[in-house]
């Protein structure tokens, strides 16, 4: 399998060769992170196109077609009004907090977003806490969402962001547990060592129930940690109007849309790591030319491909299920899957000290 | 009947019967009202306040109350005057029948009477600013006086009542709708799930509803002014867009009123082409209210597969009415046009398509664990309280009420076809919800039958001999029919004045949706948020119908 | 540069019934000239607002469910990138005012439109929007939105089907397609003219109260409490 390392070392060198350590250090940074700023405004608008067309299927609809062949050009059309839309400005907030509570959501999943792997030595960087730091940082999310309901001075805001505070802060337990599940299995929280670990079988294939338990914790915590239907109770539209970013217009009302959908890729694209391999070609021990076969479809492909299906699966319920209550979305939490998820945790560590998995 | 006059006369001596009219008329003096309308219904059983017109005589004002007895669906009118212009005065029975509270507030708000002993005397539909009472004959139209208002309306915290005490003194007691220490948020005139522009204002207790306070009249367009102006010909436009999702059974309850006046025989076709019509109109709706539920608890889908086969609905009127909504269809003496000759051939297949579909329906949302945790068990509404409230319709039926006027008091031709009423007794929002899908499968059922009836129909007679210029009698009617959202009554008074271009006296409807909107305090206290919309929902009520 | 007649996807300029009002609006701009890269940056610009129009979700009667057609699978207005119905105002590029307006109700879509971010747009859609219709002579019905607030389409029919719906938001990308964003911008302008004749208006009217628009524009529909 190709690994991309060989080219980020490459360049390295070229610069290392003709400028200061400090100088190139700086120029890969930079680089880096054009990389990652425009590949994550792609991904988003790829998203948010994806979710329109699946939405509109799943609709006997036909969703956007006119703009551009195929409606291909529609998103382009959205983000230039978006752009040069009114961003109102508000009396009686704390316009500080009010600006920056986007900002906030933003970045916080432009961190997690660059810490996914999308191929052998093709990340940013390759912590050995890995797994951990993606927790930390994808959880700051919230607390924008906090703010935005906070500094806009509404009541319908504050209880969006109140509501996304309960919910987020339970569903964030249930990710990490069932992430800690997987981690057990792999024994490495770096990312890297989990994907790596999966190389002769996708832990979901090979975790034994426990894994299939963890993987299920995780759809359905994973769900609400992204304040998507059923569970999109934060911007419960028909209670709230829009939740939280009620008062936002234009490009910061953007930031909240683009991170929502990132946030959609995010969580996928974790789930797909943890559970599907991520990078990783679909091997079945035995079949070798069907294993050469899968080989020579690139890394990132794959990982965009599951990456994919998983969202879809998001998006399938998201347009299927009625939204839950927040009495029922806490109970669902505390009464069923932590309790469910501590004890897949025990079950997992008993699997693992006892090498009864695949 | 004679014993009714009888019974009523031991409770108060004064009372004046005349049976000349199609329902008994008891005129009782202002003083004995209250008493007598105890009486009326612990001893009588009429415990149904089925209407409460106010009307202006001139030379006196009052109410006529109408009341349905439950159990042996009899109808009997009372008649409650005043003659003091100035300050007229009448004896509150909200504490009697519940559903009063609300319409003697449209009372106070048309015509100035203040209602003695109610408990919050406000304005229903106009602003608190507004200058005159618009139903009295003597209101002053000049456009002047009311402008239109650029500024928004102050909260109407205060509000107050009239209280009599034991010697008879009246005191006027002011009031606060909310104490200052509650967390009051408002929900409208504009959010997307009020179904139009209502408004309420709930106090929360954390995410708890503790009381609903309604602010209606958002949409209130002063329909039954406006037919006082018009010829009756000219009214039944207004009928359809009151309650558009029963636009053509709203029509059909004002043909039938005025024809009933008029003493015309509609043809045997025109009333089944009617009748058809109301049921087709009926599966619409009830699937538009489906529509509307699945959307309010996010499940967008669902909605899009309601309006879906509500398009096949759509295309049999456009090809009959040519329109799809306010089709203006019905006349009086029956309808405009015979039906297009694919009528029943796109009918039958209508009611395969969405027999099929109703499938469908069902096994996205009825059996989906969120919806069913969401609905069951909500928005309690007992048997007691929905005849208290007179709630009619599928929200009276759910809760265990008798109240299909197509059974209980048969009209057109519902008493030569066979279907059940559907009755549950646990008064939640799922039972409500339930109500309406087994009322689709009813209304199928009814038209099935319909279509055979069309195909041994002989002749094509679809509107019977009306005179040019129509006029009535000197009287008034009441007529109900059942709307998709329960019984929709018209109320239609006429001076019998003799010059060509006969007006309506008094023309009043009597809307099923202002009676569910009764019910939103009720039903949503102690329930969270969340469930106000669910709630609400489920109740099913639309705006324009409540305001008119 | 030269401006010519706006060209949309969806529907030749020869099979639109009324074109003498865009006709109009072409020659305006003809006659003032416009530099060729500003103008070409407006129609970029205008490409984009013109081809993603969010609407309000603001109905108040029968036309509502007209509309609810028009987003339903068999009209499906997605397809011409109307796509997300927002609930709140500022989030929204134009209201299609659906339903009579009362009294009662007028000081609430002023207020909507108010908070509502710019560039916004209004189509006053259904007769009762455009001239009071069928309750024209009521006592408190509004004669028509455009004494309260700008409009940018009228759409009559009562109410209009979702193909006259189509109709009406194609002419809007029409109109829009011919706005300027750099260099005067003609929609604040006519904007501009509007609220002055009305607040002259409402000197003239005794009684009238004194117009407020543009304040109270920083609180939520109806949340004022």
């Amino acid at each position: 399998m190709f690994d991309f390392s060989v080219v980020t070392k490459w360049i390295d060198n070229l610069f290392n060769r003709v400028m200061p350590e400090w100088l190139s250090v700086t120029i890969e940074c930079v680089l880096v992170a054009a990389a990652l700023l425009v590949a994550y405004l792609v991904l988003a608008m790829v998203y948010i196109m994806y979710e329109r067309w699946v939405c509109a299927w799943i609709q006997c609809r036909r969703g956007p077609l006119r703009v551009g062949p195929w409606g291909s050009l529609q998103i382009f059309a959205d983000v230039l009004k978006m752009l040069i839309k009114e961003i109102v400005r508000l009396w009686n907030t704390d316009k500080f907090l009010f600006w920056l509570a986007p900002f906030f959501v933003v970045v916080a999943s432009v961190i997690t977003f660059a810490c996914l792997p999308w191929g052998k030595g093709m990340q940013v960087i390759d912590f050995n806490i890995g797994v951990f730091f993606i927790t930390a940082i994808s959880s700051l999310g919230v607390l924008g969402i906090l703010l935005a309901g906070w500094s806009s001075n509404s009541k319908y805001t504050l209880i969006g962001a109140m509501r996304s505070g309960a919910q987020m802060v339970s569903y964030e337990l249930s990710v990490g547990i069932s992430i800690l599940t997987i981690v057990c299995l792999a024994g490495t929280m770096s990312i890297t060592g989990i994907v790596e670990a999966q190389e002769n079988g996708w832990f979901i294939f090979t975790g034994h129930i426990p894994a299939i338990i963890a993987f299920v914790i995780y759809m359905i915590a994973a769900n609400a940690e992204t304040n998507r239907g059923p569970f999109d109770l934060p911007e419960a539209e028909h209670e709230l109007t829009a939740g939280y970013h009620s008062e936002y217009s234009g490009l910061h009302f953007g930031y909240f849309y683009l991170a929502e959908y990132l946030n959609l890729f995010i969580v996928s694209g974790i789930a797909s790591l943890l559970f599907l391999g991520g990078w990783m070609p679909l091997h079945i021990s035995g079949w070798d030319s069907f294993n050469a076969v899968m080989d020579f479809i690139p890394p990132t492909l794959w990982f965009l491909g599951k990456a994919l299906f998983m969202s879809f699966v998001f998006i399938w319920a998201r347009w299927s299920f009625p939204r839950v209550r927040i009495d029922q979305l806490l109970a669902l939490e505390w009464r069923y899957l932590m309790p469910i998820g501590l004890f897949n945790l025990v079950l997992m560590a008993v699997i693992v000290s006892f090498g009864w998995h695949f | 009947m004679a014993n009714i006059q009888e019974q009523i006369s031991k409770i108060c001596r004064s009372a004046q019967f005349d049976e000349s009219g199609e329902f008994l008329l008891v005129t009782v003096p202002d003083e004995n009202w209250h008493a007598t309308a105890r009486a009326l219904k612990e001893d009588l059983g009429f415990d149904y306040l089925t209407a409460l017109v106010g009307v202006d005589w001139k030379d006196s004002m009052g109410c006529v109350y109408y009341l349905t007895n439950s159990q042996t669906q009899e109808i009997i009118h009372v008649k409650v005057t005043t003659a003091n212009r100035e300050k007229p005065l009448l004896h509150s029975v909200s504490d009697v029948w519940a559903v009063a509270n609300y319409q003697e507030r449209e009372v106070y708000d048309f015509f100035g009477i203040t209602f003695i002993n109610h408990p919050d005397m406000r304005r229903f539909f106009l602003r608190n600013d507004w200058v005159g009472y618009p139903l009295r004959k003597d209101y002053d139209a000049d456009p002047n006086l009311n402008p239109v208002p650029h500024d928004d309306e102050q909260n109407e915290d205060e509000t107050f009542s009239l209280v009599e005490s034991e010697n008879g003194e009246l005191k006027r007691v002011d009031k606060k709708v909310f104490a200052d220490d509650e967390y009051v948020i408002n929900v409208g005139p504009q959010h997307p799930s009020t179904h139009g522009v209502m408004r309420y204002r709930a106090s929360l207790e954390g995410e708890v509803v503790k009381k609903v306070d309604v602010v209606s009249g958002y949409i209130h367009r002063g329909i039954e002014k406006l037919c006082e102006g018009l010829m009756y010909p000219q009214t039944l436009l207004y009928t359809e867009r009151m309650d558009y999702m029963s636009a053509f059974m709203n029509r059909h309850a004002l043909c039938l009123c005025i024809e009933k006046a008029l003493g015309i025989e509609v043809p045997h076709r025109a009333e089944l082409i009617r009748m058809m019509m109301d049921e087709l109109m009926r599966i619409s709706s009830h699937l538009l209210s489906y529509g509307c539920l699945t959307m309010d608890q996010g499940a967008t889908t669902a909605f899009f597969y309601g309006f879906r086969e509500r398009e096949l609905i759509y295309d049999i009127f456009d090809r009959t009415c040519g329109a799809r909504m306010s089709m203006s269809y019905d006349t009086i003496g029956g309808v405009v046009a015979d039906v297009h000759p694919d009528f029943v051939k796109d009918v039958r297949n209508l009611c395969d398509v969405v027999e099929d579909k109703l499938k469908e329906y069902h096994k996205l949302f009825t059996g989906n664990v969120i919806a069913v945790n969401r609905m069951k068990g909500v928005g309690l509404l007992s048997k007691e309280d929905a005849i208290n409230y007179a709630v009619t319709g599928p929200t009276g039926r759910a809760s265990g009420v008798h109240c299909d006027v197509r059974k209980t008091h048969p009209y057109s031709l519902y008493d030569e076809v066979e279907f059940d009423e559907i009755i549950l007794n646990g008064g939640d929002s799922m039972d409500r919800y339930m109500v309406r899908m087994k009322e689709i499968e009813q209304s199928i059922k009814i038209l099935r039958q319909c279509c055979d009836m069309m195909d041994k129909e002989e002749g094509n007679e679809y509107c019977a001999t009306v005179p040019k210029m129509i006029k009535l009698p000197a009287g008034h009617w009441y007529q109900q029919v059942e709307a998709s959202r329960g019984a929709f009554g018209v109320y239609l008074e006429s001076d019998g004045d003799p010059k060509p271009f006969q007006k309506p006296y008094r023309m009043h409807f009597q809307s099923p949706c202002f009676n569910l909107v009764g019910i939103v305090d009720l039903t949503c206290k102690d329930n969270l948020i969340a469930d106000l919309i669910t709630i609400t929902a489920s109740i099913d009520y639309v705006i324009p119908d409540i305001d008119r | 540069m030269e401006v010519k007649n706006p060209k949309i996807k969806s529907m030749k300029h020869e099979d639109f019934k009324n074109n003498d009002y865009i006709e109009r609006l072409v020659a305006d701009l003809n006659a003032s000239g416009t530099n060729v890269v500003v103008g070409k940056l407006d129609q970029l610009i205008n490409w984009g607002r013109a081809n993603s129009l969010w609407p309000f979700c603001f109905g108040t009667s029968c036309c509502a469910i007209e509309f609810m057609c028009l987003g339903a699978a068999r009209y499906d207005m997605a397809r011409f990138g109307f796509e997300v119905a927002r609930n709140s105002p500022r989030q929204a590029d134009y209201i299609m005012c659906q339903g009579t307006i009362t009294h009662r109700m007028a000081p609430a879509l002023i207020r909507l439109y108010e908070q509502m971010a710019e560039p916004k747009y209004v189509i006053a859609c259904g007769a009762c929007t455009v001239s009071g219709g069928p309750f024209k002579k009521s006592y408190c019905v509004v004669k028509g939105v455009d004494e309260i607030i700008p409009v940018d389409v009228y759409l009559p029919g009562c109410p209009p089907r979702p193909e006259a719906m189509f109709y009406a938001l194609l002419q809007l990308q029409r109109k829009i397609k011919l706005q300027k964003f750099f260099g005067g911008d003609n929609r604040k302008e006519s904007r501009q003219k509007f609220f002055e004749q009305q607040a002259k208006k409402q000197k003239e009217t005794p009684n009238a109260q004194t117009p407020n628009i543009a304040e109270d524009a920083q609180a939520m529909p109806g949340k004022e409490d």
